[in-house]
């Protein structure tokens, strides 16, 4: 069974090193042919074959076509060994998307291990290269399928878009086609010829452009080793999509800006580039002018605004001369819709203002003017001016409220589709009840007086409170969290889907859980209608809300009342109330007014951001009305108890697990990060100070105070724009870092405790936790470092995903709100650029970008008429001065002339402009 | 070694071995007559040659350490400058080869009955011609038929075999590849016929709850083992009573 080869591998790794490994060649593997893993009849039908067949794809093929592969009509393939492997090699994505469908039962896909069976084994030929050898591979293991499949009458079809490898296996007299001819051939599924991935020439040849040749891989690595080019991702800037930047690789590298069409050289945002230095003079500064899509006249101004920016001191510019690794996805978007639709070439403008517009071919232009729908980039030549993609597959009508949701779901990697049946399988029953050996196991915590606060509506509640008063003049103060773990085990589907989930998405007509309904709105939902399993924190306190002893253990809860924030408010301020509960919650809203005074005068942040809710029309889900969220005192007690119970349980397993505690940290943001905004505040006569935290709190409480022509919501605009000079706190895993700090809330350590039931960083905490308590036991994914990191980087960015969605869904219902109205609110200018002024709306939290070079039809008007001064913070059009921070009135109204971005559009009233505002 | 995969998805390693498979086992004993005891083996590309002298008067160097009641065992252990991929400057005497002879003497010396040899010394020499991955094992088994071949009582047979552990599958016999990309390894002396373990070792972090699911498979390679060099044995039986009666 066994046989042995040897092959002889010669690697660099400074040195050349003569590397043997053994290679087993086996007799016994799973060609796949029995009938588990492929039919025996294959059902898809091609004029090209006469005969039933299978398809064995080339790697190049794989790596173009995924999404003709993953077609619900492709079934009964073979995937090779060696086409996974070059394929891993070469995409990691396309290799996660290659396994998924290989592991997919009803795909019938095939995986055969080619390189190691006896029957499709060659040896490499003298000077064969690389390439050659590996289409040899897939060749053989073709005739090898043939010969297994002759006595069935059936045939194995190679597809290769390589056309000497698809000679040489004509010669062989095996059946290969490209996959155009291929696919163009299908009985029954034209839809398929969309998807299809164009090949490198360009489509149309754009006489106007043409853009500097790439280098070649082997050459971007000499350049990037002896310093010429620097390696980085590239970063389109949202305000402008023909300018980005590069981080490259290395400590204290700076950013390297570049500008143009031709120097980001068809490098789309996200890729890894390399890019060459400019020579200083042609340094140059990220333009201030705002620059969108869809105004396509004005579109070219940086370039020429660059030109004379040059002569001052530029920043680090340089410009691409490679791609060393691409990141396409699919991406969201519509069908431009001029020219005829009978045509097939057509144009693709994506959702997100970063990607350039896609050139696609369909012949479903008609269908698919006025829908949402999903593009792939397949390549972009040098004489192309767009890029070149396929269709992938439509989402539906253009402003319909559950289209533009999928979209912004999409758009933000939001897994959405419903629990699959393995991680249904995971859940305990809808009736279950707490076992008897579990209310053994735990403390009974039924009789105090427990309860939860939470916004209106809440349906995942995973956070109880309780206090009372011990007869010895100290207070028990206990956080009860919902013990999600309880339910979710490691390794299970349920946990691996809940992993990669990481957050629960709140949009605003819409939730998406981290995990199923059952367990986060009934059996982990902390309500108030039973008994439920809980986490608890207690401590004990005196009246100065120092703690005394902290300790930590699994419980059984009776919530007495789920409230609501107002609810607990009048309670609490209701004299006539003496309830325990309501007791409790008049010592802990003391207590927490003691624990935030503490907390601010260390140093902890106070900041704002604009948020608004929705009144969603409960028949047809449009928003109808919307109002600022209120801050009561409830609201910061609640929060006052979760950071003390996050900071002692991050203590806790910090203690216990020093290798691999999840802990959360927020890392001091540059100073530099602050210079727009102490520049603003000056200009108010404000002086901040940026030193630290504590000073910086200091300062935007000083600037609350009542001032003469100081606007008091100017207060509050500070502390907007103070929360985006920082960076965003991480989750990261402690054995890897040596810097804990939470720059925000001032503390020395901090992690998440609190919220299980929508975060899965909690739930790793509470795993730790409960081991570090003896109530679970560990388990080894739990203790190793390099997978918590890599857990983390994974959360964090789900994070920011789920952050950036609700954010687009807020935009999205704001539109939604305004359509057909037009309304004239007071807003605030936050800050003042070249050709145009940032202004929020405080009352609808709504932030838009008002155009003082163009009039209020959206014509240009040129710039000539401004005067922007940068230090001042400051512009003046056509003799009026607008400052940062000055009250205007904005005219709001809904933009839906262009259906590609339907928008809100803002118009200064007052003051008045000539040639500017509306009339 | 990042995105290394030890173990694909249809279930074969690297080197094409499903994961409770060892490599493939060639063992010799006798192979020379000057020694009193020796045997080749090779364990894929693991190749070593052992070699027994022994039962004899305890060396001058040994003096100090002479027992009435038991011999001594004297371990040495060397790695040819040729075994791996990278020459070796010093063949023997660097701490790996210090610790590993160390290893392998205790093995032994719970194993062989040194009460019968009192006052004598038994020197077990070890070479590694190539060098491949779970040397220590392929060391032990060499050993061990040397031994037999030097006609040394011994207990029961000592075999020895090493596992890793990726994505929850537990690797038997791993080679160079699968040792250095990361992972833990767990090797263990066994007496098959005896059921013991006399000696365990693990390199790099394991949970305990997968320790014993390491170590089930590991003894089930040393049993696999142990058919091997039991039928080897045998056979060089054979081969030399036929020789006695044919002469």
């Amino acid at each position: 069974m066994l046989k042995s080869k040897v092959l002889m591998v010669k690697t660099r790794s400074g040195k050349i090193l003569k590397i043997v490994r053994e290679h087993y060649l086996r007799d016994d593997i799973d060609n796949g042919l029995n009938g588990v893993d492929l039919d025996d009849h294959p059902m898809l039908e091609n004029d090209l074959i006469s005969s039933e067949h299978y398809i064995i794809p080339d790697t190049n093929v794989v790596l173009k076509q995924m999404d003709v592969l993953e077609h619900s009509c492709m079934r009964n393939v073979i995937i090779l060994q060696t086409v996974m492997r070059e394929t891993k090699h070469r995409s990691a994505p396309i290799y996660k998307r290659l396994r998924t469908i290989t592991q997919n039962k009803d795909k019938k896909f095939h995986v055969f291990t080619n390189e190691h069976s006896i029957d499709t084994w060659c040896e490499r030929r003298p000077k064969e290269s690389s390439n050659d050898y590996n289409d040899r591979f897939i060749r053989v293991a073709t005739q090898f399928y043939n010969e297994c499949l002759s006595e069935r009458n059936q045939k194995a079809v190679l597809l290769t878009n390589d056309k000497a490898n698809c000679d040489l296996a004509k010669k062989e007299g095996l059946l290969a086609v490209t996959v155009e001819d291929y696919v163009r051939n299908i009985v029954g599924f034209p839809e398929l010829l969309d998807k299809l991935a164009k090949a490198d020439e360009a489509m149309e040849v754009d006489k106007s452009i043409s853009y500097p040749e790439h280098l070649k891989l082997s050459q971007l690595q000499t350049g990037i080793k002896s310093g010429r080019f620097k390696q980085g991702k590239l970063n389109i800037s949202r305000q402008n999509y023909l300018e980005g930047k590069v981080l490259p690789q290395g400590e204290g590298s700076k950013e390297i800006l570049i500008q143009g069409r031709m120097h980001l050289n068809r490098a789309v945002n996200e890729d890894i580039v390399a890019v060459e230095m400019l020579p200083e003079n042609q340094w140059s500064l990220p333009s201030d002018v705002i620059l969108d899509v869809s105004v396509q006249p004005g579109a070219e101004i940086s370039e020429s605004h660059a030109e004379d920016l040059k002569k001052k001191h530029g920043i680090p510019t340089g410009k691409v001369v490679g791609i060393i690794k691409r990141s396409w996805r699919s991406y969201c978007g519509i069908l431009e819709s001029f020219g005829s639709p009978d045509m097939t070439r057509h144009l693709f403008t994506p959702a997100e203002r970063r990607i350039p517009r896609i050139r696609i071919e369909t012949r479903q232009a008609k269908l698919l003017i006025g829908q949402r729908i999903v593009v792939a980039i397949d390549s972009w030549p040098r004489f192309s001016k767009y890029p070149q993609g396929h269709f992938v597959k439509a989402l539906g009508e253009i402003g319909d409220k559950d289209t533009e949701n999928k979209v912004l779901l999409l758009e933000h990697d939001v897994a959405h589709e419903p629990f699959s049946q393995a991680v249904l399988n995971c859940l305990p029953s809808a009736n279950w009840s707490i076992p008897d050996e579990e209310l053994r196991k735990r403390e009974d915590l039924r009789g105090l007086p427990i309860c939860s606060v939470d916004p209106p509506g809440c349906t995942d509640i995973d956070d109880c409170l309780h206090l009372r008063e011990w007869t010895d003049g100290n207070l028990e103060v206990g956080v009860h969290i919902a013990d999600v773990t309880h339910f979710i085990r490691p390794g299970t589907a349920l946990d691996i889907e809940a992993r990669s989930r990481g957050t629960t998405v709140y949009l605003c007509d819409k939730r998406i859980d981290m995990v199923p309904e059952l367990l986060s709105s009934n059996l982990c939902s902390l309500r108030d209608d039973g008994d439920r399993l809980a986490f608890s924190c207690i401590w004990v306190m005196n009246h100065n809300a120092e703690i005394i002893s902290t300790r930590f253990c699994k419980s059984v809860i009776r919530s007495k009342a789920s409230m609501t924030y107002a609810q607990a408010q009048m309670l609490i301020d209701d004299a006539t109330q003496n309830d325990d509960v309501t007791i409790g919650l008049r010592g802990l809203n003391k207590l927490a007014k003691i624990l935030k005074a503490r907390r601010t005068l260390n140093g902890a942040l106070s900041l704002s951001s604009p948020e608004v809710r929705f009144h969603v029309d409960s028949e047809t889900h449009d928003p109808i009305d919307l109002e600022t969220k209120k801050l009561r005192d409830t609201n910061s007690m609640v929060e006052e108890f979760m950071l003390l119970a996050n900071c002692s349980v991050a203590e806790k397993i910090q203690k216990e697990f020093s290798d691999c505690a999840v802990l959360r940290r927020h890392p001091e943001p540059p100073k530099s990060n602050f210079d727009v905004l102490v520049n603003a505040a000056r200009t108010r006569g404000l002086e901040l100070s940026i030193n630290t935290s504590r000073e910086l709190a200091l300062s935007l409480d000083e600037a609350e105070k009542p001032a003469e022509n100081v606007h008091p919501y100017i207060s509050v605009l500070l502390r907007i724009l103070a929360t985006r000079c920082m960076y965003q706190a991480v989750y990261f895993c402690s054995g890897l870092e040596s810097d804990f700090r939470h720059y925000g809330l001032a503390a020395p350590i901090y992690t998440h405790f609190t919220s299980p039931i929508r975060r899965y960083s909690d739930i790793m905490v509470h795993r730790l936790l409960a081991a570090s308590i003896g109530a679970d036991s560990t388990f080894s994914d739990l203790l190793n470092k390099q997978e918590i990191q890599q857990i983390c980087n994974n959360l964090n960015f789900r994070h920011r995903m789920a952050q950036y969605a609700q954010r687009a869904s807020v935009a999205l219902h704001t539109q939604m709100f305004f359509r057909g109205k037009m309304v004239d609110e007071q807003g605030f200018i936050i800050v003042v650029r070249k050709n145009a002024v940032q202004v929020l709306i405080p009352k609808y939290g709504l932030e838009g970008t008002v155009f003082l070079d163009r009039d209020h039809q959206g014509n240009a008007v040129g710039t000539s008429n401004l005067e922007y001064n940068e230090d001042a913070c400051e512009i003046v059009a056509n003799g009026v001065l607008l400052k940062v921070f000055d009250e205007v009135t904005v005219q709001i109204s809904h933009d839906a002339s262009n259906i590609q971005h339907q928008r809100i559009n803002l118009h200064l009233m007052k003051p008045k402009i000539e040639g500017i505002s509306a009339p | 070694m990042a995105g290394l995969e030890l173990i694909s998805d249809q279930g074969y390693r690297i080197d094409g071995r499903k994961p409770t498979e060892l490599r493939q086992i060639r063992c010799r004993l006798g192979v020379f007559t000057q020694a009193d005891g020796s045997s080749y083996v090779e364990q894929g590309n693991t190749k070593v040659l052992a070699s027994i002298y022994g039962p004899h008067e305890p060396s001058s160097n040994m003096r100090s350490k002479i027992s009435h009641d038991k011999c001594i065992i004297n371990c040495e252990y060397s790695q040819a400058s040729f075994s791996s991929a990278e020459r070796k400057h010093r063949p023997r005497g660097d701490r790996k080869s210090l610790d590993m002879a160390a290893h392998i003497k205790q093995t032994f010396e719970s194993c062989i009955h040194t009460t019968l040899y009192p006052r004598s010394q038994i020197d077990i020499f070890l070479q590694i011609l190539q060098s491949d991955g779970s040397n220590y094992c392929a060391c032990v088994n060499a050993a061990t038929l040397a031994i037999v071949d030097a006609g040394i009582a011994m207990k029961d047979y000592v075999c020895a075999c090493s596992a890793s552990l990726a994505k929850g599958t537990t690797l038997v016999d791993i080679n160079h590849v699968e040792e250095s990309a990361g992972c833990a390894e767990l090797s263990a002396a066994v007496m098959p016929k005896l059921n013991k373990i006399v000696y365990s070792e693990l390199n790099g972090r394991l949970h305990e709850d997968e320790i014993g699911k390491v170590l089930d498979s590991v003894v089930l390679g040393c049993n696999d083992m142990f058919a091997v060099m039991e039928r080897t044995v045998r056979e060089h039986v054979e081969e030399t009573v036929s020789n006695f009666t044919h002469s």
